[in-house]
């Protein structure tokens, strides 16, 4: 579905991804783990073409998507939930949601997206008239979700979407991953929470300083000692 | 005692008065604000935007005869083009330059207008045509005044009332206010962040059009210079109301135009520095309240 080969990102003179190729299969999750710096978030960017790449090639169901606008990659069925919720504070919940259907016209559907969005965060549906600034960090994540949702994406990508909150609400928002690829959505995560994300990947790779160090099974890298020691720590390993 | 020659008559002139020319800094300021809240630009040559507009309704109606309501939607046409252009060619191109050097090239645009009204109109001042149905005197009670002053406010409220109606209750308007917070973001919506920002010049344009036009008919003198007063205080009116905000600038607006026509009338020995009391509003609000009484606190990103 998704395909990267020997992608080179540089921001000025410092190569952030040296050369990196991956791939996500459609009705997949796929995690790319890591850690700070490590170029998953350049490498999400480059996708989505926030970022321009000095070189390799992006083709999305074989269409090239380097020269394709960010505008319209939502149009493609291409939507990233952006680092750090990104949600428009200044405006309601609703409206949130509404422009995460920007570009569709389809009215009817948008509306039973709506609905499956509301179902899915409940808390959403509470609070659809207050403004997203007033949402707690957990509550925003479901909602820069739930917007991502309303494009009706086939590709879902996640940048970080447990990043600072409490262990309670990671799980939520992991089991709703979930939920999400049951109804037939191919995921491609960036965690640094690796272990959580690697118990629901079907594939991920291990970035480390702009190269992949690492791919397989997500079940196989969970058991792998030396991704224990990296990122699980030791005592993760038994669990 | 200054009060002593201010009759109820007097008073309630200066303040119809003050309340017209504050809806006129109200209209031009939204434009300020709308641009900054998109932008975070200070558009310069908005002033001259709006005095152009005054040229096009000149020429409209004295030079090519038209009536007055043709010659009045082929100005805010006119105007709404000339602020997209202004857009396209000062700010486009600098989409991704440093804030300073946009802010050079907007005062760059603001120049350069001035200089073409100079070329293509010339520099002295001309009479705006009067219409008789705004201009006419009006007699109510004792109290005279042009029919123009009351409906200077009128129509700004329902220009207003418009302008929250598309900001607010529309998707062209969610997506103005998705970009004021966050391009990239709104970007990975889909949204069209170039069209919504040609979409906001265009209104604001439209709006500084509005204004003009009214300003004309108040004001009848115009010459090439005079969208930088009105300019000016516009731009003082968004920012005491909190620049990027629109209620705060129709707020300031009518608090300047007030403020204005009231000192002059209670204080005539201060005339001369009526242009000041901007100014020194200005002033005060920068040392008091920096963000303005509409404004939001500013958090830094993290």
């Amino acid at each position: 579905m998704l395909k990267i080969e020997n992608l080179v990102v540089s921001y000025n003179s410092i190569e952030a991804i040296k050369g990196i190729t991956l791939e996500v299969n459609e009705g997949k999750i796929v995690s790319l783990i890591g850690a700070n710096g490590a170029g998953k978030s350049t490498t999400l960017k480059s996708i989505v073409g926030l970022v321009k790449p000095q070189r390799g090639s992006i083709t999305y169901q074989g269409k090239d998507l380097l020269s394709t606008p960010t505008k319209d990659m939502v149009k493609h069925g291409i939507t990233l939930v952006p680092e750090g919720r990104r949600v428009f504070a200044n405006l309601t919940v609703l409206e949130n949601l509404k422009i995460g259907a920007y570009s569709r016209k389809d009215e009817k559907e948008v509306q039973k997206d709506l609905e499956w969005v509301y179902e899915l965060f409940p808390k959403l549906k509470e609070r659809s008239w207050q403004q997203a600034g007033t949402l707690s960090g957990g509550e925003q994540q479901m909602l820069a979700v739930g917007r991502g949702l309303m494009s009706r994406p086939k590709l879902l990508m996640m940048d970080e979407p447990s990043l600072g909150l409490a262990p309670l609400i990671v799980k939520e928002i992991f089991h709703i991953i979930k939920e999400i690829h049951k109804q037939g959505v191919t995921i491609l995560l960036i965690e640094q929470n690796a272990n959580a994300a690697l118990k629901i990947s079907d594939e991920a790779y291990v970035l480390e300083t702009g190269l992949i160090s690492m791919k397989g099974k997500g079940k196989e890298l969970l058991e792998n000692s030396d991704i224990i020691k990296a990122y699980l720590g030791e005592t993760a390993g038994h669990k | 005692m200054f009060f002593q020659d201010m009759t109820f008559e007097l008073f309630m002139q200066h303040l119809t008065n003050g309340i017209s020319l504050g809806s006129l800094y109200a209209l031009i300021a939204i434009g300020y604000t709308m641009v900054y809240g998109i932008l975070r630009l200070i558009n310069f040559a908005h002033g001259e935007i709006f005095m152009m507009s005054l040229y096009f309704a000149f020429y409209g109606v004295a030079m090519f005869a038209m009536p007055w309501y043709v010659a009045f939607i082929v100005t805010i046409i006119l105007t709404c083009l000339m602020g997209m252009l202004v857009e396209r060619a000062a700010y486009k191109t600098l989409r991704d330059s440093p804030r300073i050097t946009v802010m050079v090239s907007a005062i760059g645009a603001s120049f350069f207008l001035q200089n073409l009204a100079v070329v293509l109109f010339g520099g002295r001042p001309k009479a705006f045509p009067t219409v008789g149905l705004f201009t006419d005197v009006l007699k109510i009670g004792t109290v005279s005044l042009q029919r123009l002053t009351l409906m200077i406010p009128i129509a700004t409220m329902v220009f207003l009332w418009g302008l929250l109606y598309l900001v607010n209750k529309t998707k062209t308007g969610m997506a103005m206010r998705a970009v004021s917070k966050d391009h990239e973001t709104a970007r990975l919506m889909g949204v069209d962040v170039n069209r919504t920002i040609t979409i906001t010049f265009a209104v604001g344009s439209i709006l500084a059009a509005l204004g003009g036009i009214m300003w004309g008919m108040k004001f009848p003198q115009i010459q090439p210079t005079m969208g930088v007063m009105p300019g000016l205080k516009a731009f003082i009116a968004a920012v005491l109301g909190g620049i990027g905000n629109i209620h705060g600038a129709v707020i300031g607006g009518f608090l300047l135009g007030i403020g204005e026509i009231l000192l002059v009338a209670f204080l005539p020995e201060l005339t001369g520095y009526r242009d000041a009391f901007a100014f020194i509003m200005l002033i005060a609000i920068l040392l008091l309240k920096p963000t303005g009484i509409m404004g939001e606190k500013i958090s830094e990103k993290v």
